[in-house]
């Protein structure tokens, strides 16, 4: 099967990869372009593992067919952190014991992000809204919803 | 997988068994789990496909507008409720109208309030076709929808509830959606439309003429809700048995045509 050259932004890199057909993007990211930071959980849009940004608005990675995502930006949890410092948003699932098996963190996180650019200041049930298509089953979703708006507080004055 | 830039070179494709690809919401599942059973994936990249253009005889939106546009677009606000309820944010910022109006039971819930407002899907090569003309076919159908026309309607002359077995997002044990031209005042006119009750989007036409005297007291809503599995056809599936649905089905439409949400 032939493969396909496409070229996109991922985290502020540009990036160019082969993709087969009717690959999905999530494992495009995962195999071609080493992004290891979106999981595959069902490959059915169903638990929100793969959450990621395509152009700022979250997206599920593996119902997104890679060539779609030409010439689009794309972000993961690997571009969260500034080095050697975490993203607020980390920060809060770390101290707030938000992650447990941390599977459904990554995906977590870039929805709550998602949700943090366009409403700095969320209330509970907006959150509990923004992160509706992602399941962990570790936390009981009170931790995460914590840690959320413990972010949102922590970017206070600043771009999540 | 193909990729075509307008809706003939799209219509040409789908002559021969394929797929044209909406968000991927549901044909993707299907290329993950089982790409043996998809013969051709069409892409369109038509622009059209994703405007919303009011127009005079409606709200005509692209069949590769996604729900999060209808949310957020000021002419759509009729139908914003309609596509809070399906999915979560990042599903709803892929899933199409398009895909909607394709997507097999218990899907569509979209679709069901387009089939209540009386709604028309324009095909690729411009012939229009009433929802349920549409739905009747669908399954035979070969070609593109393009868009889909939505006559203008007041808020509050739609009403719509998702029945789901989990919150705040679910699949639907069922849907309703009813127009109320007269609003609360009256039944008169009302088009009530179930989704999951049967392989399609489906009228209840025998609540709609329990309606049709106009009264929409208790006893008004009482008689159309007695009636209104006739014609539906609901099937057993993982999430509610048909018995169940059928049983359910009076006491949710009476909650939607009392308002409740």
């Amino acid at each position: 099967m032939a493969k396909r050259p496409i070229s996109f932004t991922l985290n502020g890199t540009e990036t160019g990869i082969f993709v087969n057909e009717g690959q999905n993007l999530l494992e495009a990211l995962r195999r071609e372009a080493g992004d290891l930071s979106p999981k595959f959980g069902c490959g059915q849009g169903t638990c929100g593992a793969c959450t990621i940004l395509i152009d700022g608005a979250p997206h599920l990675g593996c119902l997104t067919l890679a060539e779609a995502a030409q010439g689009r930006s794309i972000e993961t949890t690997s571009g969260l952190a500034d080095g050697p410092d975490l993203h607020p948003l980390q920060r809060a699932f770390m101290e707030g014991f938000a992650a447990q098996c941390g599977f459904c963190t990554s995906g977590m996180l870039m929805a709550a992000k998602a949700l943090l650019v366009t409403n700095p200041h969320p209330t509970r049930d907006e959150v509990i809204e923004a992160i509706s298509g992602n399941l962990c089953r570790c936390t009981g979703y009170e931790p995460i919803v914590d840690a959320i708006l413990d972010a949102a507080i922590r970017l206070q004055g600043r771009v999540a | 997988m193909i990729e075509v830039h307008t809706f003939s070179q799209a219509a040409e494709a789908a002559r021969t068994p394929g797929h044209i690809l909406g968000g991927g919401t549901l044909l993707m599942r299907q290329v993950n789990y089982a790409p043996q059973t998809i013969e051709k994936l069409i892409r369109v990249t038509d622009p059209e496909l994703q405007e919303i253009r009011a127009d005079s005889t409606g709200i005509r939106i692209g069949a590769g507008v996604t729900m999060a546009s209808i949310i957020n677009h000021p002419d759509l606000s009729v139908l914003a409720p309609v596509a809070r309820a399906i999915g979560a944010p990042a599903l709803r910022n892929m899933a199409t109208v398009g895909g909607n109006l394709f997507a097999p039971h218990p899907y569509g819930d979209l679709a069901v309030a387009l089939l209540a407002l009386d709604a028309f899907v324009i095909w690729s090569d411009g012939r229009e076709e009433d929802m349920e003309t549409f739905f009747q076919g669908r399954e035979r159908t070969r070609g593109m929808v393009t868009h889909v026309v939505v006559p203008r309607v007041q808020s509050g002359q739609l009403r719509f509830r998702k029945v789901s077995r989990t919150r705040p997002k679910g699949i639907s044990v069922m849907s309703i959606a009813v127009y109320l031209p007269g609003g609360s005042l009256s039944g008169r006119g009302a088009r009530i439309a179930f989704g999951a009750m049967g392989p399609t989007p489906l009228r209840a036409k025998a609540a709609e003429a329990a309606l049709e005297n106009g009264a929409m007291d208790a006893s008004g809503v009482a008689a159309a809700c007695s009636v209104c599995g006739h014609g539906l056809a609901p099937q057993d599936d993982a999430l509610a048995s048909a018995w169940y649905r059928n049983e359910v089905a009076p006491v949710h439409l009476r909650r939607c045509l009392e308002g409740e949400t």
